[in-house]
């Protein structure tokens, strides 16, 4: 057994979890956070990822006692309250979303690509950034229309780098 | 996934201490293979020392041409490396176009090259650009330290520290990924200094990374796409699974290398 400490959306969490323990399982059955997702068992679908010091993650590839120390945001800690963040509202007034199961991941994945592309983004990057994020309903039409809608109003309200 | 204990080692003192007190004890550095490995149970180790932490074996240095590497150095960082981009593209491109977004901001090069998956990126371009393997014992250079599928020289207890190498006058790197799990079905790092040209292939050899003779001998007499036109490679040593021939990855050697001929001289 571990002793892991996580600041998980701005709140400090501590658990005794098992060494074995992965950090998406850390996030929804300790605390209690079930937005993170869990679409496969071979790392390859993205639904599980979350920011781990500011950085977009797999949290199912990940040991919670590897994360221990680290600030974790979930898709839970995207809104400011009431007010949805702008890849939240581009997904939503794209139709980015049909059944939601990839939705978290594909939002976690959006934010930190927007963050990291301050300049902005094209089409065939946004593509080739969703390299690890896999939808089996919306052929991605929408999904990256709502990321390139979020990219442009983060930049126009210069917001990109604190995506 | 089996049960494990899991250790933070916070300097590679540490981690070998860690290492020598477990039974059957594995490195972990981002996870991006392990843990996968783990939760599939087609790894087990009884413990494992996480050296994501030891401050000493992260960050890029370059000194004129010459690149230092650290270890624990995710593929994100060498990615983004505006320095390192001037002096050698074909690595940070390599670099970001390891797995996905996401797995890069894990993973990190002593990581893939200790594990040495014949089908992993970085092998190709650390034999290619004649890297040394810096370890906490010994440095070796990258034809001694790649041995075969999954295989190193590397000695029980013994950490990859750092890699270094010295920016090539060229280099280019070309791969066909696997569609799904974006692993290079054949990838070609060429890197050519005056006379010497070296072609280091991964993906495709049926005992890992190796260097194209064949390729090497033509490339350096000219080092342009045209003399690769026509050339037939033999089939023999490659690769065949359910995601090709080998007379299919024969041919991918070709075609990769042309591509990254053509990217080393843009």
């Amino acid at each position: 057994m571990s002793e892991v400490t996580i600041v998980v959306n701005g709140q400090s969490v501590t658990a005794s979890v098992e060494d074995r323990t992965l950090l998406v399982n850390f996030l929804r059955d300790h605390v209690g956070l079930t937005g993170t997702h869990i679409g496969c068992d071979t790392s390859q679908c993205g639904a599980c990822v979350v920011h781990m010091d500011g950085r977009s993650v797999k949290s199912c590839s990940i040991l919670a006692a590897q994360a221990s120390g680290s600030e974790i945001r979930t898709v839970e800690g995207l809104a400011d309250g009431d007010r949805l963040h702008a890849v939240q509202i581009a997904f939503k007034q794209n139709h980015g979303l049909q059944c939601g199961f990839c939705t978290p991941g594909m939002m976690m994945a959006a934010a930190d690509m927007i963050r990291r592309h301050p300049e902005g983004l094209d089409e065939e990057t946004v593509r080739a950034e969703l390299e690890g994020n896999i939808c089996r309903c919306t052929g991605y039409q929408n999904i990256v229309k709502a990321i390139l809608a979020a990219s442009k109003e983060m930049s126009r309200a210069g917001k990109a780098q604190a995506a | 996934m089996y049960s494990t204990s899991y250790h933070r080692a916070s300097s590679v003192a540490d981690a070998v201490k860690l290492l020598e007190e477990a039974d059957d004890g594995k490195l972990l550095s981002g996870g991006m293979t392990l843990i996968p490995a783990m939760k599939t149970r087609l790894a087990a180790p009884s413990d494992l020392v996480d050296l994501r932490h030891i401050p000493e074996l992260k960050g890029i240095a370059i000194e004129g041409g010459s690149v230092t590497i650290g270890a624990a150095t995710p593929h994100y960082d060498v990615a983004s490396n505006a320095q390192l981009a001037r002096i050698c593209p074909a690595i940070t491109h390599l670099a970001g176009h390891i797995g996905d977004p996401h797995v890069r901001h894990m993973g990190t090069i002593g990581g893939s090259i200790s594990n040495n998956d014949p089908s992993a990126d970085y092998p190709a371009a650390m034999l290619a650009l004649d890297a040394t393997i810096v370890t906490n014992q010994r440095s070796l250079s990258a034809a001694e330290f790649f041995t075969g599928l999954f295989e190193t020289a590397m000695e029980e207890r013994e950490i990859v520290t750092a890699v270094t190498f010295s920016a090539p006058e060229k280099a280019g790197y070309s791969k066909f990924p696997n569609p799904a799990s974006r692993y290079a079905m054949t990838g070609v790092f060429v890197a050519k200094n005056g006379g010497e040209v070296r072609v280091a292939v991964t993906g495709a050899g049926d005992n890992g990374v190796f260097r194209s003779a064949e390729l090497e001998e033509v490339l350096s007499r000219n080092f342009d796409v045209s003399v690769l036109a026509g050339i037939r490679l033999p089939s023999d040593d490659l690769m065949s699974d359910l995601h090709a021939t080998a007379e299919y990855r024969a041919n991918l050697i070709v075609v990769m290398a042309k591509r990254a001929v053509a990217a080393a001289n843009s």
